[in-house]
């Protein structure tokens, strides 16, 4: 519904990203290339910048050096000939409409029912008409299986089902790339199956998806690359086989005897 | 609910004695204590009303005589317009200051520090005299473009009036209160509601609005009732202007007939119910913001003497409780068949025993 196959559009580069929190560096020169269409899984341990490699590519943290761009676009910067300036608020805002984030602790908005939640943005943030969005939003939480929690509460739903909501509100905006910040991880045990299963939908559709998470068995299924992170720098990546399987480094090799 | 951790496997009890269990009377738990302490109370509380009513010196028949007199009324009036004024004023104000100090502009941030430094550290009472005496410092008020040509002149003294100078006093002072409210308000939403609305593009000005500040009126309304409440006692300060409020009324009336204790009550009583207004209000606000806070809403009290009529009701005449009447507020006030509610009654909202 938001990206077919044919629509060759999401192509993510992080180049360089320094990223460092007072005089922590989090990030020590991060590059990753996800091709449209593509799920990438990021692993590692906590603590060594998963999460904040997402948060830099939305922008809701600015990278001290290094650039990221989503289909040729700086993301938080516009180039004007050798020099580049910092976008306003504005401008960052819509840039993000473009980029659908779905948080660990599902952050959505407790006073609106889901599907207030969900015509949000579209309406706000993109302009459309209330009209036209609301069908869109209804389809959409009947894709998330929720097409009957429409008028309910956040507090009246489940982990799992509130996560969904969560998705549902993410592809609202007809992001070109989503991403996923340990979707699961707040969940009780028996609700993570619904919500990578929905994410597992997503992945096949066809939508550039760039994933943290701790889940190996969602990593082997459906990534096309895994991305292991440690101490703020990618230690190794390439395809689940070869990463998860047969990994090169000791570290990987470490962490994984730990997870799995 | 079953009790698998027991060492001695429990026997269940056999059908018979279940049915013979559900009809027996319950008694409450006995609570000497309290007893006496409510007995003591009960002493205290009859001494008051007694007092208030044998002693002539309260003047009843005067207060009852004034309760509704018409330059108490208008007095009333007077106050009900100041607090109206004021809170507008205050929480209009109060707001805008709150948003500047939590902008990211340090001129902004200090500008709104300052103002709630001032404004909180001078009296009140100064502050009211002070803008009455606006005409001195200035005689003149120019409507026009800063440092540039104005457009119209003002007589300071046919501006700000009693009146002007009172909302003003009130107003601006309760400003640097509210402020404080509101920025507690908004500091107080979890930050990631901050980032959810910022990672889905929601323009800033909308965030505040139909995000943040939703959320933030759940904390802000008990505070700023309260508040509310200060500054209705409060206008009656406006009183060294000899603004016609309430008070300032009273004092005159009682100043001309000496009756100053009954017509002293007389304010009492109109204060009092001008707070129970607002305490009202703030129950059914309160309700309003706690959509999304809670699962289920606090029945109103109009609800709840709904339901405990239809349940008498029902009880008097044996038949089964409504089911407009939720089911838990039925089975609460139940004075039977407690022990085995879960599992031999057919259901919860059945009512038993009674007749």
């Amino acid at each position: 519904m938001t990206a077919t196959t044919e629509q060759r559009e999401g192509l993510v580069e992080v180049h360089g990203v320094h990223k460092s929190y007072g005089t922590l560096e989090v990030l020590s020169g991060v590059d990753l290339v996800v091709r449209p269409g593509e799920v990438t899984v990021v692993i590692g341990p906590s603590g060594s910048g998963k999460s904040t490699l997402l948060r830099v590519i939305n922008h809701l943290e600015k990278v001290d050096r290094g650039f990221v761009a989503i289909d040729g676009d700086l993301i938080g910067y516009a180039r004007k000939g050798d020099t580049l300036r910092e976008l306003k608020e504005k401008d960052i805002l819509r840039q993000r409409t473009r980029i659908g984030f779905v948080f660990q602790s599902f952050n959505l908005f407790p006073h609106l029912t889901a599907l207030e939640n969900v015509v949000e943005a579209p309406v706000s943030a993109q302009g459309r008409p209330r009209s036209e969005v609301e069908p869109e939003a209804r389809a959409l939480l009947e894709r998330v299986g929720l097409g009957d929690k429409a008028d309910a509460r956040p507090r009246q739903l489940s982990g799992g089902q509130q996560q969904r909501v969560a998705i549902a509100r993410a592809l609202a905006t007809r992001p070109k790339v989503l991403l996923f910040d340990e979707p699961t991880s707040a969940l009780d045990p028996e609700l993570v199956g619904e919500v990578l299963d929905v994410i597992k939908d997503l992945a096949r559709g066809g939508t550039t998806m760039i994933v943290v998470t701790h889940e190996i068995g969602f990593a082997r299924e459906l990534a096309d690359t895994v991305v292991f992170i440690d101490a703020g720098r990618i230690v190794e990546q390439g395809p689940p086989a070869q990463v998860l399987d047969h990994p090169a480094h000791e570290r990987t090799k470490a962490f994984l005897d730990k997870v799995l | 609910m079953s009790a698998p951790t027991l060492a001695r496997p429990s026997a269940p009890v056999p059908a018979a004695g279940r049915e013979e269990l559900e009809r027996l009377r319950v008694l409450p738990a006995r609570h000497p204590g309290r007893w006496i302490a409510t007995a003591v109370v009960a002493v205290l509380l009859a001494m008051v009303i007694s007092s208030l009513v044998t002693n002539a010196q309260w003047g009843w028949d005067i207060v009852r005589q004034y309760l509704t007199w018409p330059s108490i009324l208008s007095g009333v009036w007077g106050t009900i317009r100041l607090t109206v004024a004021a809170a507008v004023i205050g929480f209009g104000l109060g707001t805008v200051l709150a948003l500047m100090r939590l902008s990211r502009s340090p001129l902004l941030q200090s500008v709104a520090w300052l103002y709630i430094w001032v404004f909180r550290s001078v009296p009140l009472i100064l502050q009211l005299l002070l803008w009455y005496n606006l005409a001195y410092l200035y005689p003149t008020l120019t409507a026009g473009i800063p440092f540039g040509p104005g457009f119209h002149e003002f007589e300071t003294g046919n501006l700000v009036g009693k009146f002007g100078a009172a909302i003003l006093g009130l107003g601006l002072s309760q400003a640097a209160y509210s402020a404080e409210i509101v920025r507690a308000g908004i500091i107080g939403v979890d930050q990631g509601q901050h980032e959810a609305a910022a990672a889905l593009g929601i323009p800033r000005a909308r965030q505040q609005v139909r995000i943040v500040l939703p959320q933030a009126m759940r904390t802000i309304v008990p505070t700023s009732v309260n508040e509310i409440i200060g500054l209705l006692k409060g206008t009656s300060v406006v009183y060294v202007l000899a603004y016609g409020e309430l008070f300032y009324t009273v004092g005159v009336i009682y100043g001309r007939n000496l009756r100053v204790v009954p017509l002293l009550l007389v304010a009492a009583i109109w204060y009092l119910v001008l707070t129970t207004v607002l305490t009202i209000a703030q129950f059914y606000l309160e309700r309003y913001y706690a959509r999304g806070a809670l699962r289920t809403l606090p029945p109103t009290p109009v609800q709840k003497a709904r339901w405990s009529l239809l349940v008498a009701w029902a009880r008097l005449r044996g038949a089964p409780v409504p089911a407009s009447v939720p089911a838990g507020w039925a089975s609460a006030n139940r004075t039977t068949g407690h022990l085995l509610r879960r599992g031999s009654t057919p259901s919860s909202r059945d009512v038993g025993g009674l007749v």
